[in-house]
């Protein structure tokens, strides 16, 4: 789905890069609010979902070439965390899910996990 | 290729305590290997690793200085810190392992992944640290399997 869909899906509000949503599209997700985990284990090309709010989410995704960042939680992301993720041009979403909503909405619409099972090793979700 | 010339590096400056700027390094460094070339993947292994060597140094270090360098058939990566030093690196590296206040917890860190992650996304790596004085640890990630 692009990120124009997935906008719609959530309800989502585009905190910045409201120009890329139609011509980014995801495909897998990675979810979680620590931030080495998602270094550890999330892939380039994925939507990170999260609740943490901090300029690190932003660096995190940029290290990765995450394709976007959804807040979940209806948090809202601190200034800092905008601005860099202008100045890096990464597409930054907010919706008032959960996070477990947030997936199971997602999931639902075809997006699948970046990797099903961490003991799986590099064994893609994506069929 | 193999000349001199594709040889480039950089040395960083990291503050303790300077959460607030925390993966700005890994940033720059990326952005550096990602214009002179190198591919994608070897590039999300370096920012993957100086992000987490940063994010050590800010945590439990005074001052630290992330270098690294790039030739034909790898980018070496060392960050060196004064600092409080690691008592036990073999527990510091077991995933889970960790010393982090709630301040580096806040940031999405310190959940005792950093050092399994710095170590996980090398082709070598060595640390060496001295209690009460500081860390250095070198990372090497090979360019194309060389």
């Amino acid at each position: 789905m692009t990120l124009s869909q997935l906008k719609e899906i959530l309800k989502a509000e585009v905190i910045c890069g409201d120009e890329k949503l139609p011509s980014v599209e995801v495909h897998t997700a990675f979810g979680a609010d620590l931030m080495s985990d998602v270094l550890a284990f999330a892939r380039s090309g994925c939507l990170l979902i999260t609740g943490l709010t901090t300029p690190q989410t932003v660096r995190t995704a940029f290290a990765l070439d995450i394709a976007g960042i959804l807040i979940c939680r209806g948090k809202l992301p601190q200034p800092q965390a905008v601005e860099i993720a202008r100045e890096l041009g990464i597409p930054l979403l907010k919706t008032e899910y959960i996070m477990f909503e947030t997936c199971g909405i997602l999931y639902r619409e075809g997006l699948r996990g970046c990797i099903c099972e961490i003991l799986a090793g590099d064994k893609s979700c994506v069929e | 290729m193999s000349s001199e010339e594709d040889e480039f590096g950089g040395s960083y400056t990291v503050r303790g305590r300077d959460f607030i700027d925390a993966g700005l390094v890994s940033s720059q460094i990326k952005k550096l290997l990602k214009d002179r070339g190198i591919p994608e993947d070897v590039v999300r292994k370096v920012a993957v690793v100086t992000f987490e060597a940063e994010v050590n140094i800010i945590s439990y270090a005074e001052i630290g200085t992330i270098n690294f360098h790039v030739d034909d058939r790898a980018v070496t990566i060392e960050a060196m810190d004064k600092g409080q030093g690691i008592p036990n690196i073999d527990l510091a590296l077991q995933e889970g392992y960790s010393t982090a206040d709630d301040t580096i917890r806040d940031m999405g860190f310190g959940a005792g992944m950093g050092l399994p992650n710095i170590k996980k996304f090398s082709d070598d790596f060595e640390i060496i640290s001295i209690v009460g004085k500081g860390t250095t640890l070198k990372s090497v990630i090979k360019i194309g399997g060389k």
